[in-house]
């Protein structure tokens, strides 16, 4: 590996921004493709593929064989809300190896009693959101049901491009708050990558069976591509 | 894995740049059960220090040694290793696997 392309990958990681390095084994030559870069490149399909499943692997190309070592950063998963949900979904989101951070500035509710293991943020979100580097490899879940926390947490995750963006509450509710978002500025397309009602539809009662069908739909979003996660 | 990969990539960085002759091994293929995934790094030096691992301890020596030939002549090779069951109980495997390590000089 030449300590340029080296230098290079260990930027674009430390940066929080995935890359895949191809290598030809036999041949032993390699090249970078920053994950900016994969829409133009020849093997934009199966690099795309492989991102997404943050998996690297040996493949079968057109140029032969070659190896494709993916860099994908870890996710986070940033929660407003430190409610009942929460209290599953946090956890849920550890197991399924996300940093989880939940921000919620009633004092009563943010209590590490409550939430064993997990950093909780008792701060409004404009001064919790900041320092988290929310970005595109942060799922974002609005629970509070209080447009005071959850709305202003909203707009951040949507300027900061995060890959899954849901928000509690009924239809009704979400009506509310996309005239609420609209009137602050937010465009329609923006306001359409929210997920609400929140989860996959699979009939969740519980807090606890909301929280599964959250993670679930988080999940799809991460690993399935764009235009197929939306016919499901 | 990804935290650890991000360690030992800086790691080769790091030594390189501080003049040291470096080699990165690769698993890039693994069948049967292998004990660490594709994409698992090990870096070595030609005094033989490494960090990382690409098969919790079975192969290491072995990758070394090829490792510092491979940091001398400047051309990759593909090595491949069986951990054969015997073995693989010894060090705590569960199973044997087979397993095969890109190797390259950092330069």
């Amino acid at each position: 590996m030449k300590l340029d392309l080296l230098h290079t990958l260990n930027a674009e990681r430390a940066a929080r921004r995935a890359v895949v390095v191809v290598t030809d084994t036999e041949a032993g030559t390699q090249r970078l493709v920053k994950a900016a870069d994969v829409a133009k490149d020849p093997l934009a399909e199966v690099l795309d593929k492989r991102l997404r499943m943050a998996k690297s692997g040996m493949e079968e190309t057109a140029q032969g064989r070659m190896f494709l070592t993916v860099h994908v950063p870890s996710p986070q998963l940033v929660i407003t809300g430190a409610v009942h949900i929460s209290q599953t979904l946090a956890p849920l989101g550890q197991m399924l190896d996300y940093d989880v951070t939940i921000v919620d500035p009633r004092t009563a509710f943010a209590t590490p009693e409550r939430f064993p293991g997990v950093k909780v943020l008792a701060e409004w979100p404009d001064a919790a959101l900041p320092p988290l580097n929310v970005d595109h490899y942060t799922a974002f879940v609005a629970l509070t049901h209080d447009p005071k926390i959850d709305d202003p947490a909203l707009m951040h995750a949507l300027s900061r491009d995060c890959f899954y963006i849901g928000a509690l509450g009924s239809r009704k509710t979400h009506g509310r708050r996309l005239e609420r978002l609209k009137a602050q500025g937010v465009s329609d397309a923006a306001l359409a990558r929210i997920h609400a009602p929140i989860g996959l539809a699979i009939g969740a009662v519980s807090p606890a069976e909301i929280a599964v069908s959250i993670m679930a739909e988080i999940t799809m979003r991460l690993r399935v591509k764009q235009d197929k996660a939306e016919a499901a | 894995m990804l935290g650890r990969d991000e360690d030992i990539l800086k790691a080769a960085e790091d030594w390189s740049k501080a003049g040291r002759g470096v080699a990165l091994a690769t698993v890039v293929e693994t069948w049967g059960s292998a004990p660490r995934p594709v994409g698992s790094n090990l870096v070595i030096d030609e005094e033989g220090n490494f960090l990382g691992s690409v098969s919790g301890g079975c192969v290491e020596g072995a990758v070394v040694t090829e490792a510092i030939d491979v940091i001398e002549s400047g051309k990759p090779k593909t090595l491949e290793f069986g951990v054969a069951d015997e073995t693989a109980w010894k060090v705590g495997l569960s199973c044997g696997g087979t397993i095969r390590v890109y190797v390259e000089k950092v330069s």
